[in-house]
């Protein structure tokens, strides 16, 4: 074990696989230099600029490109540098490579991993600052991660680039100096599909992914000192979603909350929501709540740009209410 | 760069014109026969024939090996034959069969067959090319000895990935040959009066490729002038960039009349259908009536089963349609009543 950022474990997990599988290679804006967030800091002395690969200004090919290298047997690592950014290569993401080993008759895999840094993160204003993971869980073909832990960020991302499934890997620009224990270990590695217990409760059951796992640990400090012990599942997958351990949860705490930083219409948070109330609306014992940002683009001005977060106040008000049932 | 395709065809050797006209005759009879299924209601979706373009797909092929790969487009029956998919597979493709090129599940627009280096019709323009940039990538970083060849028209030129895709193509000096077919149309539009500028060969230019220009009816010219390109590029001479001035003899789709386009010029293109120039050429080089006759016959015999069969094939298992979409969170299969 040693103790690094979110974004060290992030580089390791990429060093390590390009030293375990030489058809591995990584290609964006900026990477020779590290990267913008320092996520490939130091991997072109080690591999050269032919498997850290800067590219040109162009999201579209760099996806498109992408696509066609994985079809040949490459394992392609995409940085996309903002998630908003991945937005100019959407026919690529999600009429290409979602769907060629499907239309091809399994002819052919894509097994890409489509970085996407997202989130809120120092005033970005709303076109760096998205969180857009709901549109990819809604594409046939695509895995998408969202780690918190570093732990995670290593141990999920050398999966998701040994898998042969395109992946959708969501990692928190506020996230990246944020440091934990990880494993030294070059086979450590996270699954994709099961989610993390991150802390046990009685009272109520908070699902959430990404950042928000950090809001919700605080949240449940608060709401301890009230008497409610909270449940946190830390997804980690959103496709495939841990159903398991969420119905095991709510089937204790008979109560669901579900929260996330991006726009409560249409959010992720619908579809977890709605699987519950299908399948266990008898276990039940208060309304499920979900918690996400109002539908408002994101603002510059940081009172503003306060308004759209869900905090530990708003949830400790979510469960407050909740244990009144 | 002044580039002439200075490639009389009079200078080609006959056996490598029969075959070549042998292949483009086979693309016809496939689509003749895939044309009558999806008017008699045989085939679904949209079927858009390369009738009148088949020798830039011959030519074009006849200078790749198996291992070299391509991508094309919506319309891309010929290219496929030409690079050697079995057009028994592509016809139960068309078709919705078991058995087909992606097991019935791409139809017309997806055909693909990696087997032969086929990498994949596309249904959205201009797709194809950065598809094929990443394809010539990943063969440079694999250090294997590859050409792709992208084809696409000459609608495609006003999407960013065309301008993308050669760009990149330029910056990492991969080995494509971009193949743009110049049919003159965009679907129902004429693609001078929505392309500014020079066009494709000014824009190519721009970004650093050689652009070469062919007669695309004419099937030696493409042939000698591809067989001259494809050896510079495998040798690392970098991408390069080739228009094909051809025309579409059909409509957009199998049930386009096109009646957008003056009837007179589009009916006096027939006089120059490569099927005819070369069975002209090949007359003038000695060849029989009756050989060429024979070559006919046996690809209308050739497609006309293939079309039988097709009808007569079964539909895929109702599993397959949730097999092969992914292997982490694929929807489960339950047969139900
Ligand atoms: C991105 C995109 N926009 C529009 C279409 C609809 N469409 C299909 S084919 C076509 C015309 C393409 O013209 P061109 O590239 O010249 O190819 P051609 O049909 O002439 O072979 C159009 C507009 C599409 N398939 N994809
Ligand atoms: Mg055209």
């Amino acid at each position: 074990m040693s103790v690094i950022s979110y974004q060290e474990a992030g580089c390791q997990a990429v060093a390590e696989e390009m030293r375990r599988d030489p058809s591995v290679w990584a290609l964006g804006e900026d990477l020779g230099r590290g990267g913008v967030f320092g996520q490939y800091r130091g991997l072109i002395d080690e591999f050269g600029p032919e498997r850290i690969a800067d590219t040109p200004i162009s999201e579209a090919t760099i996806m498109g490109a992408s696509v066609g290298a994985a079809l040949v047997g490459t394992r392609p690592v995409v940085e996309m540098r903002f998630a908003d950014f991945a937005l100019c290569a959407v026919d690529e993401m999600v009429n290409q490579a979602a769907k060629a080993r499907f239309m091809f008759g399994g002819q052919a895999r894509v097994p890409m991993v489509i970085r996407q840094p997202s989130g809120m993160w120092r005033s970005s204003a709303a076109q760096h600052s998205q969180s857009l993971e709901a549109w990819y869980t809604h594409i046939p073909g695509l895995v998408v991660a969202a780690p918190y832990t570093p732990a995670d960020n290593k141990g999920l991302l050398k999966s998701a680039i040994r898998c042969d499934d395109p992946v959708i890997y969501i990692e928190h620009k506020d996230n990246w100096a944020l440091e934990g224990e990880v494993p030294d270990d070059d086979d450590f590695l996270v699954p994709l599909g099961p989610a993390r217990l991150a802390r046990e409760g009685a009272d109520v059951t908070l699902v959430t992914w990404s950042k928000m796992v950090g809001v919700a640990e605080q949240a449940a400090e608060l709401a301890a000192e009230k008497g409610i012990d909270m449940e946190i599942v830390d997804l980690r997958t959103l496709w495939p979603w841990d159903q398991d351990m969420v119905f095991a949860s709510v089937e204790k705490t008979k109560r669901l909350m579900v929260v996330h930083e991006a726009v409560q219409v249409g959010g992720f948070g619908a579809e977890i929501a709605a699987t519950v109330a299908e399948h266990m609306a008898h276990v039940l014992v208060a309304p499920i709540r979900r918690l996400g940002a109002p539908r408002a683009p994101i603002s510059y001005a940081k009172p503003l740009e306060d308004l759209l977060r869900i905090t530990p106040a708003k949830i400790l008000a979510t469960a407050l209410e909740q244990m009144q049932r | 760069m002044p580039n002439d395709a200075a490639h009389p065809s009079h200078n080609i050797d006959r056996d490598r014109l029969v075959d070549l006209y042998r292949t483009m005759r086979r693309i016809r009879a496939f689509e003749e026969a895939a044309e009558k299924a999806s008017l008699d209601g045989l085939v679904g979706g949209a079927v858009h024939l390369s009738i009148g373009q088949e020798a830039v797909a011959a030519g074009v092929c006849a200078n790749l090996r198996r291992t070299d790969q391509i991508t094309t487009t919506h319309r891309g029956h010929g290219h496929c034959i030409a690079k050697g998919t079995d057009p028994g597979a592509m016809m139960l493709e068309l078709f919705g069969k078991e058995g087909g090129t992606c097991g019935g599940k791409g139809g017309s627009m997806h055909i693909a067959d990696f087997e032969v280096g086929m990498l994949g019709a596309n249904g959205v323009v201009a797709a194809g090319i950065p598809i094929a940039v990443g394809a010539a990538h990943g063969a440079k970083l694999m250090g294997e000895d590859k050409v792709v060849v992208c084809f696409f028209g000459d609608g495609a030129i006003n999407r960013g990935p065309f301008m993308e895709g050669l760009n990149w193509a330029t910056v990492f000096k991969l080995p494509v040959l971009f193949v743009c077919e110049q049919n003159g149309f965009a679907s129902t539009t004429h693609s001078d009066a929505v392309t500014g500028g020079g066009g494709a060969n000014a824009r190519a230019e721009s970004l650093g490729l050689e652009a070469y220009e062919v007669d695309g009816n004419d099937v030696a010219a493409v042939d000698g002038l591809v067989g001259d390109l494809i050896p510079r590029i495998r040798g690392g001479g970098g991408p390069m960039f080739l228009s094909a001035r051809t025309y579409r003899l059909k409509g957009h789709t199998s049930v386009d009349p096109a009646l957008y386009r003056d009837q007179d010029h589009a009916a006096a293109q027939w006089d120059v259908d490569p099927l005819v120039r070369a069975a002209g050429e090949l007359r003038r080089l000695g060849l029989a009536d009756s050989d060429l006759a024979a070559i006919d016959s046996a690809a209308a015999g050739e497609m006309a089963r293939v079309a039988e069969t097709a009808e007569a094939a079964e539909t895929p298992a109702l599993q397959h349609a949730f097999a092969d979409i992914q292997d982490i969170g694929a929807p489960v299969w339950e047969s139900s009543s």
